[in-house]
């Protein structure tokens, strides 16, 4: 029998999802209702200064591609199972693609802040 | 409660009969009447041509599985007395395999998945008599023992929508019991097994809907199984990947 390549996207998938369930709450209690609020330099600088530590650069690539590849995980299997008469070939290089294209994009654009 | 329940069975000839009919029994309704009794009870008194398939009459061999109601279920562990405000319930032959007549599945198509797992202890040499039995400690029997329980009934596949969809994925048991040996301290035989796990019909094709750990009737849990085979699968991916980064084989 074939070795599947399913691992990668199945650990991406995982990785992903425990992340959201880690920092999702968190970020959209920051990002969404505690931002708003602070005062607008003062965050400006915050978030200016986590982006430029490596560290910081890391954490939001993480949490920005883990759960871009989670989501579409989920899209393309949820498709699969609804039997959506689509080409599921072309399905998922879409939705994997499209993740890899914004992560490789997101990276781009944290490495030259 | 009434004093008979009426017993739809889906009757069918293959090579005769164009299509599944469902016949009416009605049989006298007892509390502590099983399914499977009633349908000895059809046959003995009603209709000896009804054919189904059983032996223990106590969930242990599990030949008796038949979808009841629509959902699969063994029939020596389902009462009557379940159905009893109804006055009726429904019986076919498990989903997603063939039909050899009436109630009985073809369960070829599984028997082969449990094959390809190598469901049995693999010793790498053969220890002589002399030196006595293979040992193991309470805690290492408890790692495999829930997935031995399982009976080989089949609910599981009957539940899975992947295997109806395809029945060359490995399916629910079988990748159970693939876990259950590679868990065990006496075998040696994990490496042989990984090739079946790794592929696409292996673990790969669950997507982790969890209807086979519902329907178990000896609460295995074949889904958390076949999750924990993926974990061990990705593992075995990486170090794969290690081994050909050092210009090692590909296994
Ligand atoms: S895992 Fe449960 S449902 Fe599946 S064959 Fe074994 S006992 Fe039956
Ligand atoms: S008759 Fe053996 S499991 Fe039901």
């Amino acid at each position: 029998m074939k070795r599947s390549n399913e691992p990668v996207a199945w650990g991406l998938f995982g990785a992903g999802g425990m992340l959201l369930a880690l920092v999702g709450p968190g970020l959209v209690v920051a990002t969404g209702f505690l931002l708003p609020f602070a005062e607008p330099a003062a965050a400006f600088h915050a978030v200016d200064a986590l982006i430029a530590h490596p560290l910081g650069k890391l954490l939001l690539l993480a949490a920005i591609a883990l759960p871009l590849y989670h989501t579409v995980h989920r899209l393309h299997h949820g498709l699969q199972e609804l039997h959506a008469p689509l080409p599921h070939g072309l399905v998922a290089l879409l939705c994997y693609g499209s993740a890899t294209v914004l992560t490789i994009a997101s990276a781009s654009w944290l490495l030259v802040r | 409660m009434s004093d008979s329940i009426a017993i739809y069975v889906a009757r069918y000839r293959p090579g005769q009969d164009e299509a599944p009919t469902e016949q009416r029994y009605d049989v006298p309704l007892s509390t502590d009447l099983s399914v499977l009794e009633a349908l000895n009870y059809i046959k003995d008194e009603l209709d000896p041509t009804l054919a189904y398939r059983w032996s223990c009459r106590m969930a242990i061999c599990g030949s008796c599985g038949v979808m009841i109601d629509g959902e699969p279920r063994l029939g020596c562990k389902t009462f009557l007395r379940e159905f009893a405000d109804r006055g009726e319930l429904h019986l076919r032959a498990l989903d997603n395999f063939p039909v050899e007549r009436d109630l009985i599945a073809d369960v070829e198509r599984f028997m082969d998945h449990l094959e390809t797992v190598k469901p049995w202890t693999v010793h790498n040499s053969e220890r002589p008599v002399s030196e006595g039995e293979y040992r193991q400690t309470p805690a290492e029997l408890e790692r495999y023992q829930q997935f031995s329980q399982c009976i080989n009934c089949g609910l599981c596949y009957a539940a899975c929508p992947q295997f109806g969809r395809d029945d060359s994925f490995l399916g629910p048991a079988a990748l159970t019991l693939a876990l259950r040996y590679n868990l065990d301290s006496r075998d040696d035989g994990s490496a042989g097994r990984m090739a079946a796990l790794n592929a696409d019909e292996g673990v790969w094709r669950c997507t982790f809907v969890g209807y086979c750990s519902e329907v178990c009737p000896k609460d295995v849990d074949p889904a958390q199984a076949v999750n924990r085979g993926k974990v061990a699968s990705t593992i075995n991916y990486g170090l794969n990947l290690l081994r050909l980064a050092r210009g090692e084989h590909d296994t």
